[in-house]
């Protein structure tokens, strides 16, 4: 299958191993990825602010870059049900038939990275392996947006190696929200405190999640604490394999991917 | 016309306020322990409900119809009450109300009333008036009585005095009701307020209430409450005068099979609420020989008017949303700044108050969806917030202030850069340079100006060397690399 990747702002810029993850993990299962060049940003920021207007011309413009794809595959909960919600209630408010239709006929095609897994491909077992204690965060997105349900446990479940310890209050927010977590720190940050002692409650050394922002978020507060948690994007974990295990398990330790990718760049 | 949400006018920006209740160990103990008792028990009523969803789509749907049509069902209610010996009164804002409210009460020679629990008197702030005007109003739910001698502000819709635990509330009627040997058991408290409340119900003559529904088709009001005082207000004085806000209608006395099993187990995670009293305007030799209802609008017209902000007038005010809420669970009621908190209040408020006031409460939510997913009757809270930001942002744009304000431009900024890959390659370029005064150790602990806000209690991974697109390009070059 021809599979497009849209990547996502912020992994394109913060996050780039979670795109080569998501890669390595559709390539293995013996698919095509194709990046097209001209996508930026999904415009979730922008309309959860109270930017509508900012946000419509990057929608017409993802519709406009993934328009022919077969299927499109996003590494972000968030992204997927900013479109799933947002896109056709902002088509709807331009008046515009075509741009409707367009999205009508797209959104069908749009697959967070999880889903498309196991919903698109039938697939719940990638052949990875990680042999780690991890928690897994479902985040409020692909929960009660996407109603992703245990997909992602489904595709964990079946790591080699791993070992899969539920988290405490799995379901409640982990209070990141965007520019909430900037407008509204002090609360966002109690959230945070909440969501991390449910986290070292585990014992888990890795905590995983199908968006970035929220491992962002909880990763920022972790590492404030000096806390031992890393936490790492779930298509690095289904990525992984008893080839690149090793390599993964300092990914986060010493930043080694990371520093492999500093080498290795410049641009 | 003047709109007023209780003290919403004056109350601090929620962020601010917030802080404040942050500080606060106690009252976090106490939000965190009632709510997540109150949210157990509604979680295991709900799930024995097999067909809850069924029940929630059919509320939903009573709600929309009405508000379609509410200029007739209200003019049908009038009439219909009016017939069974009732008088409708109509009041555009809260001084109108007060206005209604403290006339009655004088035209029927009275000094003091009692009342049940009402939002709606909290919210056009009826004691205030009354007590300006040497009428003493007595608070006589539970709840309300503590708030009244404490002279606190409610921080909970369903359970407003859910910020203060037991031991400071013995301490409170220690001294209010002069009992130097109270205990501190919840009987003892009860039984102190019983006979402190007493013989207000057996002297008063004027009791005031709100209601839950107002039944079109029958003219008949309902309250839903657990205590009794709520009956013996209804029931023992010889007038009654409520204040029912005009969203509070159904059309058919049948539409409360619905209503009925969605509030107390959305509310208080009960199968079915002690005490429901319904009443139908006056019935001779029984009860209140007059019955005055004040329809109140302040406001819900214009709330009305806009096609995404009208599901707000679906709200039953059950508090589920407040027992969801992850922020409320951490801050409270108070940092709203209003008689309606959580996630309802964040929307009702500023909608009430065109906005004016209280322009932080749209963004006093993470749009998690904890509300929506347990709203008995379907409001799309996440969905009405955005909605509120996007006028919060238009209104502020309309001033020089608000167009060069940091966080506009930065928008705008973002806007333009995404508008086109290059500038999105070339933007990722400048914030790599431009991150390195930033970082110390490979990581970033301080940023300056808003951003810091980010940086008060996280860490930040700076921005790695590549980013995807620069790897994906240089895949593409050397495809067996």
């Amino acid at each position: 299958m021809n599979i497009s990747l849209f990547i996502t702002c912020y992994n394109d810029t913060l996050f780039p191993e979670t795109g080569m993850a998501v890669v390595h993990v559709l390539e293995r299962l013996g698919h095509t990825v194709d990046f097209p060049r001209a996508q930026t940003c999904c415009g979730q920021m922008h309309y959860n602010s109270g930017y509508q207007n900012e946000a419509l011309p990057l929608m017409r413009k993802f519709v406009e870059t993934f328009r022919d794809a077969e299927a499109v595959c996003i590494p972000s909960g968030s992204c997927v049900a900013m479109m799933r919600e947002q896109y056709p209630k902002m088509a709807a408010t331009t008046g515009e038939r075509k741009l409707v239709q367009d999205v009508e006929k797209l959104l069908p095609r749009i697959y967070e990275f999880t889903e498309l897994l196991v919903n698109k491909l039938g697939i719940d077992d990638v052949g990875a392996f990680y042999p780690h204690r991890v928690t897994y965060h479902a985040s409020c997105h692909s929960l009660r947006g996407l109603h992703i349900g245990d997909i992602p446990l489904r595709l964990l479940r079946n790591v080699r190696g791993m070992e899969l310890v539920e988290l405490p209050e799995w379901d409640q927010c982990c209070g990141f929200g965007g520019t909430f977590a900037i407008k509204n720190a002090q609360t966002s940050a109690a959230m945070l405190a909440d969501k991390m002692k449910n986290i070292l409650s585990t014992g888990a050394e890795v905590c995983t999640a199908g968006d970035n922002s929220c491992l962002m978020h909880i990763f920022g507060g972790m590492h404030r604490q000096q806390a031992n948690v890393k936490t790492v994007h779930i298509a690095e974990i289904l990525a992984s394999t008893e080839d690149t295990s090793t390599e993964k398990v300092s990914a986060r330790d010493a930043s080694s991917e990371r520093a492999l990718m500093q080498k290795g760049g410049g641009a | 016309m003047t709109v007023r949400i209780g003290w919403s006018a004056t109350a601090p920006d929620f962020q601010d306020a917030a802080k404040v209740s942050l500080e606060n160990a106690q009252l976090r103990r106490n939000v965190k322990y009632a709510t997540d008792v109150i949210r157990a028990k509604r979680a295991k009523v709900v799930n024995e409900v097999p067909d809850w969803e069924q029940l929630c789509q059919a509320g939903s749907a009573i709600k929309a119809h009405t508000l379609r049509h509410l200029d007739c069902y209200l003019l049908q209610f009038e009439e219909n009450l009016t017939r069974a010996g009732g008088h409708v009164h109509w009041a555009r804002d809260a001084d109108e109300a007060n206005q209604i409210i403290r006339g009655l009460i004088e035209q029927y020679g009275g000094k003091e009333i009692i009342k049940v629990k009402t939002m709606t008197s909290d919210e056009v702030q009826l004691n205030r008036d009354l007590e300006a005007h040497q009428i003493t109003p007595y608070e006589t739910d539970l709840a309300d009585l503590i708030l009244q001698l404490s002279q606190d502000k409610p921080s909970h819709i369903v359970v407003p005095a859910l910020h203060k635990n037991r031991f400071e509330v013995r301490e409170l009627f220690k001294e209010k009701m002069k009992l130097p040997d109270l205990g501190d058991q919840p009987t003892d408290l009860t039984d102190a307020a019983r006979r402190y409340l007493r013989q207000k119900f057996l002297s008063v003559k004027i009791g005031f209430s709100g209601a839950n529904f107002a039944v079109a088709e029958t003219g008949s009001l309902v309250v839903v409450e657990s205590e009794g005082n709520g009956r013996m207000c209804l029931t023992l004085p010889d007038v009654l005068i409520s204040l029912v806000g005009i969203e509070k209608i159904v059309p058919t006395f049948q539409d409360l099979e619905v209503f009925l099993q969605l509030l107390p187990r959305s509310a208080t995670g009960e199968r079915m609420n002690p005490y429901t009293s319904m009443w139908t305007g006056v019935a001779p030799g029984d009860g209140p020989q007059a019955v005055h209802v004040v329809l109140l609008d302040n406001g819900r017209t214009e709330v009305h008017a806009d096609p995404i902000g009208r599901q707000t007038l679906h709200c039953i005010r059950c508090a589920a949303c407040l027992n969801a809420c992850p922020v409320y669970r951490q801050t409270g009621g108070h940092a709203y700044g209003s008689v309606y908190q959580g996630p309802i209040g964040a929307i009702v408020t500023p909608q009430l108050q065109s906005m004016e006031h209280s322009q932080s409460l749209p963004y006093a939510s993470s749009l998690c969806g904890a509300c929506y997913e347990v709203c008995p009757v379907k409001i799309n809270i996440p969905e009405v917030l955005i909605h509120l930001r996007g006028k919060v942002v238009r209104e502020k744009r309309k001033h020089l202030g608000g167009k060069l304000d940091p966080e506009n431009l930065g928008m705008q900024a973002m806007s333009y850069i995404f508008a086109d890959a290059k500038r999105l390659e070339a933007a990722q370029r400048m914030a790599r340079f431009g991150q390195w005064p930033f970082v110390h150790k490979d990581m970033i602990s301080k940023l300056p100006g808003m951003l810091g806000g980010w940086t008060q209690a996280r860490d930040l991974r700076p921005i790695p060397r590549q980013s995807f697109r620069q790897w994906w390009r240089k895949r593409e070059r050397k495809p067996n690399a």
